[in-house]
């Protein structure tokens, strides 16, 4: 596989600012402000696309940064406002600069945008919103709409996710005006957002899961036991051999989204997709906390940056079994024996 | 390359019986392209590609399995050609094959116990070839011992370079491993549980068919990529093996879930497609993560490959 120039860039800038130290200053409460300045820089933040793009096709880039991101375990919201940012430019809504947060309308949140007279109700809410106090604004998706609305106070407590991410509950109950809100771009309703969001939370994992292996075989040749390096005994050797077929799976699921995407059928492969890289995930980290003993169960140690977002990442946009239920009852309505042409066309 | 790969896709998921052209059309035939002489290549080529001709493969023995380069079947150097001695076991369909591409010593180990073996196009009607069907666990008769008492092997039937059989088995893996048989053995089952379960399933039923989904799609798109890697002529050794341990774990696990979550009727009485296919997959899934490479010998390709060993 060739390595493209934006996960190249992308590599490159989150090796240097999102270090280890930079991570555990964000999960402790800083915002990484020079990393995110130098994401918006690198145009990032509009690798979907922003204003008058079209439809999906630099999906690929958007993927490789996130990819890259999630290696890095970088604390930032960048899946949330690259497709906030998307949806709103196609909308023909000028989003604000700076970190956006995302409520969709679907199986987590329930969020309604009603006419009332010239102007429009929004009323819901969004739980565990990604960086909810930090966001700029909120881009609201539902089938038929997309509304901007302004910075929304979360919710006190404010929460976060295993891996300390701030996640924050919000209350919409805004009156808005016609131009904040706009039709829901073709191809664009909730149930699209929602599945591309799923399938930006795979790309995250994919890379988080790559780096993950890595350690966990530089370790098991540096660790040494018994008299030599512990990668050198079978035991060890086979189970990173399973780490690392589920992490080769993992990445061709998301990459293989990404064209099914460009094929206009993103629904199938991005439930696909979460479904196979959340399942991995759960493997993954099992064999490399495993591998690495008690030191990856330390602070000190950066093997949890990396596992703790897996465990988070695999539990939002919808869990394996979610999505697993979603795709059997598909399958079951395509019939028995539809199955095979069905598969085979993808 | 990637045509041959839909047709037998096609023909495997529809259950159709391909068993005994198989190896000679997925690797006996590349393999004669790769290295066979232009004499070779005339002689069997258009006979497997018109299916008139038959190929089983020669490699394990009762002492060699994993370990395939502690081989003790030689071939002897004699006029016009060699002197075959030794046996094979587990050879599939070797009771309905014209040849055995097999593989033996030319020469002793000598500190390099991968040198010296050759790959011979062996003749299984030749005189002194024996063949023994050994019945499976299933009652079926699939794998065969195969015993060379004195097999006279004209020198136009060597393969390659006399010596150079490692290096060639080697590089016939990458077909052997990465192919839609090694995750759709147990398709059938998947299809028939379906039927089974119906259009409106309970929501336990449904999780497993969208689960099996979702692995079928991402390990068909591995296996595919490996294809697109074989065509361009390069050798995915390491992504084959990364699939087929993958594709054998996925196809096991077909019976062991469905066989829990499928409303269960009828036992023992026939004309249960569902129980049948069951049965079957049940039976035969013990093979499933031998044949072609063991499950631990695959790990240890992919743990050299990440640098371990």
């Amino acid at each position: 596989m060739t390595e493209s120039l934006v996960s190249e860039t992308a590599e490159r800038l989150f090796a240097d600012l999102a270090t280890p130290k930079v991570v555990t200053a964000a999960e402790a409460g800083t915002w990484p402000e020079e990393l995110w300045t130098a994401v918006t820089e690198a145009g990032f933040l509009d690798a979907l696309g922003g204003e008058g793009s079209g439809a999906l096709d630099s999906l690929g880039d958007a993927v490789d940064v996130l990819r890259a991101a999630g290696r890095h375990a970088v604390p930032l919201p960048i899946a949330e406002t690259i497709l906030a940012r998307w949806l709103a430019g196609r909308a023909g809504l000028a989003p604000p600069d700076g970190p956006l947060a995302l409520a969709v309308d679907g199986p987590e949140d329930r969020v309604e945008l009603r006419r009332t007279g010239a102007d429009w109700q929004l009323s819901g809410a969004a739980r565990r919103v990604p960086w909810g106090r930090n966001a700029r604004g909120v881009v609201v998706s539902t089938d038929a709409a997309v509304a901007l609305v302004a910075p929304v106070s979360p919710e006190k407590p404010q929460g976060k996710n295993l891996a300390g991410e701030p996640r924050d509950d919000v209350t919409l109950d805004v009156r808005l005006e016609a131009r904040s809100v706009a039709d829901a771009p073709a191809g664009a309703g909730a149930s699209a957002v929602y599945r591309l969001g799923a399938l930006f939370r795979a790309a995250q994992m994919a890379g988080a899961l790559e780096e993950a292996l890595q350690l966990a075989v530089t370790y098991a040749g540096d660790r040494v036991q018994f008299g030599r390096p512990i990668g050198k005994f079978q035991a060890i050797q086979q189970q990173l051999a399973i780490a690392a077929e589920q992490v080769a799976a993992a990445g061709v699921a998301v990459a293989s989204a990404v064209a099914a995407a460009g094929a206009g059928d993103l629904a199938f492969a991005a439930a696909s997709a979460k479904l196979r890289v959340g399942e991995a995930a759960g493997k993954v980290c099992d064999i490399v906390h495993q591998v690495h003993g008690a030191i990856g169960f330390t602070h000190e140690h950066r093997l949890h940056q990396l596992t703790r977002r897996l465990w988070s990442w695999r539990d939002e946009f919808g869990v394996e079994s979610a999505w697993a239920l979603e795709l059997g009852r598909l399958m079951a309505s395509q019939g028995a024996d539809g199955i095979w042409p069905f598969l085979a066309q993808r | 390359m990637l045509e041959r790969y839909v047709a037998t896709e096609e023909m495997l998921v529809a259950g159709a019986p391909v068993a005994a052209h198989w190896i000679a059309d997925r690797q006996s035939g590349p393999l004669l392209l790769r290295f066979g002489t232009e004499e070779q290549r005339l002689e069997f080529l258009p006979r497997i590609a018109s299916g008139e001709c038959y190929f089983c493969i020669g490699m394990s023995e009762p002492d060699s399995g994993s370990d395939l380069a502690s081989i003790r079947t030689r071939a002897e150097k004699v006029e016009g050609g060699f002197r075959l001695n030794g046996r094979k076991v587990w050879t599939s369909h070797a009771h309905r094959s014209d040849y055995a591409i097999t593989i033996c010593r030319t020469s002793p180990a000598d500190g390099d116990r991968h040198a010296g073996l050759s790959q011979f196009i062996v003749d299984l009607k030749a005189k002194g070839v024996t063949i023994r069907p050994i019945p499976n666990l299933a009652g079926n008769l699939d794998f065969n011992e195969v015993t060379f008492d004195d097999v006279f092997l004209p020198e136009n039937r060597l393969v390659g370079k006399e010596g150079a059989g490692w290096q060639q088995v080697t590089s016939e893996l990458a077909f052997e491993r990465s192919g839609p048989e090694r995750f759709v053995s147990t398709f059938r089952l998947l299809v028939e549980f379906a039927r089974r379960i119906g259009a409106n399933p309970d929501p336990r039923a449904a999780e497993a068919l969208g689960r099996f989904t979702a692995h079928l799609w991402t390990l068909r798109r591995m296996s595919l990529s490996i294809a697109g890697m074989l065509q361009a002529g390069e050798m995915p050794n390491l992504e084959a093996a990364l699939v087929k341990d993958l594709g054998n774990a996925f196809e096991r696990e077909i019976p062991e879930l469905v066989r829990l979550l499928a409303p269960r009727g009828s036992r023992g009485g026939g004309n249960d497609r569902f129980e049948e296919t069951l049965a079957e997959a049940v039976l035969h899934a013990p093979s499933f993560t031998l044949r072609g490479g063991t499950r631990e010998i695959l790990r240890g390709i992919i743990a050299r490959g990440l640098g371990l060993r």
